[in-house]
């Protein structure tokens, strides 16, 4: 059997879509999909939305392509398959010293999501977005491998572009040396909203990420915890548990008192003069990854999330927004605050210097409404949305929000000619038409 | 303590997780299969996971001229000698039932081409006092189904094959593991309807992994399927027959 009818998900659950799914298991095989039927790569599906979902056409899997094909220890320069998952590279790697230089915040995402979506990691600030440590990309363009280079219109078009110009097979990545494979944490409380700006804009440290109480309204608006993490070696770290959510949870798991009981609890963990921890590294990049599953903690009904970055002098239409989601009593215990810098490497990359807030909310009609609310605000304070996380943009700005789009049409109509690779969320937002 | 595996049937998804899981201990691997191109990248991911030695060689169960070649070249390595079988094919039935000539093919694959190999390996292991044969049957090998059962005679025939070489190995120190996987996510079982319960390639090679060390005989991966099997067998012939499962 080489095609499976599938029912699948973006990892948000609330979009879905049905059709066949290859799993090639050999390059050849890939190579031979690519020739003679073309369709849309994906990986481990942690977008999401529909960024990896093609309703009633077909997908090709590309998880089980995963391999590390080589490694110069004096340059970091380490090719592998699209298919390989971040976690397991860091995993194998930390321990020699070397850790991928941006990861996102599950080590499930596949390097060729990684590129399809230019994501970035704690270390924004400094180190800037994943496309900007890719050495080379091999894409399957037409059954043909085509070598993608860098400062050329096709990788720009490729960082960040959705697996539009062809199935991503594999990638040169520059890992970046760390000392080793624990990571000392520390975690300190901001109380309020000018007071967690403040810490992130203050921070020095290498990797820093805010959570954040959505559930905290007036004087305590914007309330949490801002975690500033180094890598260092040598130190005992404790061992990480994984759990498995079995079933999907009743709708109430996740009901307002529930999240602010447990929003309370998890503000207060931490004491109010601050704390030190060393940690695997796993737990600081990943932390939901010990629970596999998590994503049915929100029922069958499934999530969505809201990303958006707004430049710096938009701080206080950022916290506008946050005022509605606090009001509205929808918001999940997963809320995150983080100043990027201004890196980015593609057409479509989501980076730009400013402030970055991203929250999961049940998929209720409120939290809909509330996402297009907040959608038109980003907009306006001359911000944009996350591809990775959008499941109900309507693609209207768009254009303002990204404005080389063209320039990424251009290279995407002569990649993909006859349109075989367009998804769910490109149809959605109708990004390969001119708006 | 230095330790060697060939594993036979690399580049298949079970193999593959198995032979990381080895990579990461250190251990040498000498990985045996048909694909070169696809074996040299497994190599390749192995060394950088953590291998003493990771090398592609080749190895087709219907060529037992290329045996030889094989055994010469694990018997250069000092140490402990292992081997794992993951070879074998499993054409459909209603092939089989259109071209009975599959069968002999079917049968080398999945018993006698591996059982061959094992076979010129035996003594060296017995000359060095130990080593391990992990061999990957399945639980289509328990009973004869209508679905199946050309691929489930010549499983059977390698459990029997095991078992037999397990009695020979334990006299000089060595031991012989028979996995039984039930339904495992592999290119095999990709869109065949009615997979249920359906394991990850990775936690099968933890299970075989396990079962190496703590010497067990027959493992059955993930465990259910021995019930699963249990009840299965028991189930009285005049009524099986008429059954489809």
């Amino acid at each position: 059997m080489i095609w499976k009818p599938s029912d699948y998900a973006g990892w948000g659950r609330a979009l879905k879509a049905s059709g066949d799914v290859a799993r090639p298991e050999r390059r050849a095989q890939a190579q031979s999909l690519s020739a003679q039927t073309p369709a849309p790569a994906m990986g481990m599906r942690r977008s999401y939305g529909d960024a990896a979902l093609n309703s009633g056409g077909r997908m090709i899997d590309m998880t089980r392509l995963d391999r590390m094909t080589g490694f110069d220890p004096a340059t970091g320069l380490l090719e592998v398959e699209a298919g390989a998952r971040i976690g397991d590279i860091a995993a194998a790697f930390a321990p020699r010293g070397w850790l991928p230089a941006v990861m996102p915040g599950t080590g499930f995402a596949t390097v060729g999501g990684c590129i399809a979506q230019d994501v970035h990691g704690k270390n924004h600030h400094h180190a800037g977005s994943f496309g900007q440590h890719v050495a080379a990309i091999t894409l399957l363009q037409h059954g043909k491998t085509v070598e993608v280079s860098p400062d050329t219109p096709l990788f720009r078009a490729t960082l960040g572009g959705l697996g539009q110009t062809g199935i991503i097979l594999k990638a040169v990545l520059r890992l970046m040396p760390c000392k080793g494979d624990v990571m000392m944490v520390t975690e300190r409380r901001a109380e309020d909203w000018e007071e967690h700006l403040a810490l992130l804009d203050g921070s020095t440290a290498s990797y820093t990420v805010g959570w954040l109480d959505a559930t905290a309204k007036g004087a305590t608006l914007g309330r949490g915890i801002v975690e500033e993490g180094e890598t260092g070696a040598g130190l005992v770290k404790n061992r990480t548990r994984f759990r498995k959510v079995p079933m999907d949870a009743p709708h109430f798991a996740l009901a307002a008192p529930v999240v602010r009981a447990f929003n309370a609890a998890y503000y207060n963990r931490v004491p109010a003069r601050g704390r030190t921890l060393v940690k695997p590294i796993g737990d600081f990049f990943f932390p939901l990854d010990k629970i596999h599953d998590w994503n049915r903690l929100y029922g069958k009904r499934g999530f969505h999330q809201f990303q958006c970055v707004v430049p710096l002098a938009a701080a206080p239409e950022l916290r506008t927004m946050l005022e509605d989601i606090a009001a509205s009593g929808l918001a999940s215990p997963l809320a995150v605050l983080k100043r990027m810098g201004p890196g980015r490497a593609g057409y479509l990359s989501f980076p730009m210097e400013g402030y970055t807030l991203a929250i999961d909310f049940p998929n209720r009609d409120l939290a809909r409404a509330l996402i297009l609310r907040l959608e038109g605000r980003t907009a306006d304070a001359g911000g944009r949305l996350y591809f990775a996380k959008d499941g109900l943009g309507t693609g209207a700005r768009i254009g303002a929000m990204y404005p080389e789009l063209a320039d990424w049409q251009a290279e995407v109509a002569r990649a993909d000619p006859d349109r075989h690779l367009e998804t769910d969320l490109v149809r959605r937002l109708n990004l390969r038409n001119a708006q | 303590m230095n330790t060697t595996w060939i594993i036979l049937g690399a580049t298949s998804a079970m193999a593959r997780a198995f032979a990381r899981r080895l990579a990461a201990e250190g251990a040498g691997l000498l990985l045996a299969g048909r694909d070169m191109a696809e074996l040299t990248l497994l190599a390749e991911d192995c060394r950088l996971r953590g291998a003493r030695l990771a090398e592609p060689l080749t190895f087709d169960a219907r060529d037992a001229g290329g045996f030889g070649a094989l055994i010469a070249r694990l018997e250069t390595e000092e140490g402990e000698l292992n081997a794992a079988v993951f070879a074998g094919s499993m054409p459909d039935q209603s092939l089989i039932d259109a071209d009975p000539a599959l069968i002999g093919g079917t049968v080398t694959d999945s018993f006698t081409g591996p059982a061959h190999f094992l076979q010129l390996l035996a003594p060296l292991q017995e000359a060095r006092g130990g080593g391990t044969v992990v061999g990957v049957g399945s639980v289509a090998g328990d009973r004869g189904r209508i679905g199946n059962y050309v691929y489930g005679a010549a499983k059977a025939g390698f459990h029997t094959y095991l078992s037999g070489l397990r009695n020979r190995l334990t006299r000089a120190g060595g031991h012989v593991v028979t996995v039984k996987p039930g339904f495992v996510d592999t290119a095999m079982t990709w869109g065949l309807p009615g997979l249920f319960l359906v394991a990850s390639p990775d936690a099968v090679a933890g299970d075989i992994l396990r079962a190496v060390k703590k010497r067990r005989n027959t493992i059955y991966t993930p465990f259910f399927w021995r019930y699963i099997m249990l009840i299965i067998c028991h189930i009285p012939e005049p009524i099986f027959k008429k059954m489809k499962i």
